[in-house]
């Protein structure tokens, strides 16, 4: 009897020290609540776009790292709630809405790809809540009159124009334009074909892809026979490479450049290897040569911490978006002095943020009343020879 | 013209490997009645293989091929032992199912292995193509396609030749009788997975190498692949081998001649006038009742 008395006793020992853990575990995690300023963070971490939505996530939590090392904001740590869109719109509209109303964040980082934001953008509206776009370049974004979008990545249109005056500097006479079929590939492939025509280049055939394709054999047959000099690609970079080695094994001879910034010339040389050779791309952050950004130390430091995390090289060009937004979301927070979606809001606009592809400041888009705000970034041409990439 | 024989060859190549993954999932189905929607994933097990033989482990490609085929072999007897046998008798939509989960999660496993960043496998392939005259093909395409023909005639020897291919027919024929007659059934049909889905890792190994290795390659594949069995009739060998190369045909010219946009849809509109006209597609074989 007394044997069994102790062992009950001994039982609620246990129980009590585990209730005393739990009790202890849970207080904690209300704390720990109390003290952080949530930011929800929506990207692709599994799909078709899952290499380039983790390096953004790896880059975004870089930034919350150094920004809880030093201080905080508002005397509080910042703690990202990331969610996985799955490259997926609908699943995409379901991470907003969870973020917005389970996590009740005050702001957002999102989606990568221009369809996953176009899909989760009347949510925003309907909570009232700001999101930082990282990524996404379709034009559409900013022009349909929403005032919840903050953009930081560069708008193919602007890519476009930046893009101009090197049509006569590279002796282009006659350009392909091949694009994967959604709102980034088809929106890219307009302003391009459109700034051609502007600069009098010949615009030859337009060839698009399923974004999930992986044979491009038809469509480089024909770019083969429209006898162009120049190619112009859009699509992520899974297709980019795919399209190199394809058009090296089919002789098409024009010279083959990427645009959107998602063409990660490291991975392309990793992976298509000589048939990457003589490739140019668009890119929005030089990771080879730091010293020719804007803000050279802060792109040196990220370089840095971006390699003591011993990350995937080729993931620079992409990483660095997720780090410049939520220096921009925290620069907010601060001007805001409170953590709330309209405050937010507010602050942003007058934001004025060094970041890793250049100073980072809003400029008004769309109708008026219901203006979008764009960032106006930095865009860098450069072109890959004998197997490393260099300046153009 | 220079551009038109250069679609045909590529239809020519491409719809070597569409054959090749459209037999191996015809067989499943004409055989066992299961609607293998971990088909594709088999694709990607047998390219994600390859990888492990030649980039990580260091093995000659010509032995990494036949290792990778051989995996697969055994990762399909596996999911057959494991998922279908205890399912024996469940009616299609049950055993469909079951597929689609084994689908979600190989698909996972894979990216958590070896994450969402595309791979790429060396080959031991001159860089430059093959060119005769105006067109031209890489040599590792060339390889794949002589390959996937050798392969595709060795699965007509296995089932018109052997004795395991003749236990095989009786079953699609009849499975209760073949079963009286002395067949072993399990046997027959852990066989049966077993080399369908060797033949969808044989066309993820040989493709691995042209294309990049990435978790949801095999979504396209199985998309294809139920397209290529839909066309040719469902059970048919014949039917998946010519339906491949139709599909590939329909897309390299459709793409070519009318849109690229529409590449895709060039196949399944074919399909679409081929189920109205003949319902059964094209070389099916009389539907089994009961």
């Amino acid at each position: 009897m007394r044997l069994i008395e102790g062992k009950i006793g001994m039982m609620f020992r246990t129980l009590k020290t585990a209730l005393a853990v739990l009790g202890a575990t849970l207080l904690a995690a209300t704390a720990s609540a109390q003290d952080t300023i949530k930011i929800g963070v929506t990207q692709p971490l599994t799909g078709a776009f899952a290499a380039s939505g983790n390096y953004v996530t790896q880059g975004a939590k870089i930034a919350e790292e150094q920004i809880n090392a030093a201080g905080g904001v508002l005397g509080k740590k910042i703690q990202l709630i990331v969610e996985d869109n799955k490259s997926n719109p609908t699943e995409a509209v379901s991470t907003a809405e969870k973020l917005i109303t389970r996590e009740k964040v005050p702001v957002m980082l999102g989606a990568w790809s221009s369809t996953l934001t176009l899909a989760v953008m009347p949510k925003l509206e309907e909570y009232k809540v700001p999101m930082l776009v990282e990524t996404s370049s379709s034009g559409k974004i900013t022009t349909s009159g929403n005032p919840f979008i903050f953009r930081i990545s560069p708008t193919s249109e602007m890519e476009a124009k930046a893009f101009s005056p090197l049509f006569k500097k590279m002796n282009i006479k006659k350009a392909d334009f091949l694009a994967t079929n959604n709102d980034f590939g088809l929106g890219a492939s307009k302003e391009f074909s459109a700034a051609a025509k502007a600069a009098g280049v010949q615009v030859g055939v337009m060839e698009t892809m399923d974004p999930k394709a992986t044979d491009f054999s038809a469509q480089l047959a024909k770019i083969k026979a429209s006898g162009s000099d120049t190619l112009f690609v859009t699509t992520a970079v899974e297709q980019i490479t795919l399209i190199l080695k394809q058009a090296k094994d089919q002789q098409v001879k024009a010279r083959i450049i990427t645009t959107g910034g998602s063409n990660s010339p490291d991975q392309l040389i990793q992976q298509a290897g000589d048939a990457a050779n003589d490739s140019y791309h668009l890119v929005f952050f030089t990771p080879w040569f730091p010293e020719a950004v804007k803000n050279p130390d802060i792109a040196k430091r990220f370089v840095s911490l971006w390699n003591e995390k011993k990350y995937h090289v080729g993931g620079l060009t992409e990483g660095f978006r997720g780090w410049d937004g939520i220096y921009t979301i925290t620069a907010a927070i601060k001007a805001a002095g409170k953590a709330e979606p309209e405050a937010i809001r507010k602050a942003l606009w007058n934001v004025k943020v060094k970041g890793i592809n250049g100073d980072i400041a809003f400029i008004k888009q769309g109708p008026a009343g219901k203006e979008s705000a764009q960032n106006v970034p930095s865009v860098y041409l450069v072109k890959i020879a004998g197997g490393k990439v260099t300046r153009q | 013209m220079d551009q038109f024989l250069q679609h045909v060859l590529n239809a020519l190549i491409l719809g070597g490997t569409y054959a090749l993954l459209g037999i191996g999932l015809t067989l499943i189905f004409g055989i066992m009645r299961v609607v293998n929607f971990a088909h594709g994933e088999l694709y990607a097990f047998g390219a994600y293989m390859m990888y492990l033989w030649v980039m990580v482990l260091g093995t000659n490609f010509y032995l990494a091929l036949p290792l990778a085929v051989l995996l697969g072999v055994m990762l399909g007897a596996l999911m057959e032992f494991v998922l279908l046998r205890k399912m024996r008798g469940a009616d299609i939509d049950t055993t469909m199912l079951i597929m689609i989960g084994a689908w979600i999660a190989l698909q996972n496993t894979q990216q958590l292995t070896w994450t969402g960043v595309a791979k790429s496998i060396d080959s031991p392939f001159p860089t430059s193509p093959l060119v005769l005259g105006s067109v031209s093909v890489s040599w590792n395409r060339l390889f794949v396609f002589i390959v996937a023909l050798a392969l595709i005639g060795a699965t007509y020897v296995i089932i018109n030749r052997t004795r395991l291919g003749k236990a095989m027919r009786a079953t699609f024929q009849d499975r209760d009788t073949a079963a009286l007659m002395g067949v072993d059934i399990n046997r027959i049909y852990t066989a049966t997975f077993a080399l369908g889905s060797g033949l969808a890792a044989a066309a993820g190994a040989l493709l691995g190498p042209v294309f990049v290795v990435y978790p949801t390659m095999g979504d396209l594949a199985s998309l294809k692949a139920f397209a290529i069995v839909i066309l040719g009739g469902l059970g048919s060998i014949p039917g998946a081998t010519i339906g491949g190369f139709i599909l590939a045909f329909m897309e390299e010219l459709g793409a070519g001649y009318v849109s690229s946009g529409y590449r895709d849809a060039m196949g399944f509109l074919l399909i679409i006038i081929i189920l109205l006209v003949k319902p059964t597609g094209l070389f099916a074989q009389k539907e089994r009742i009961g």
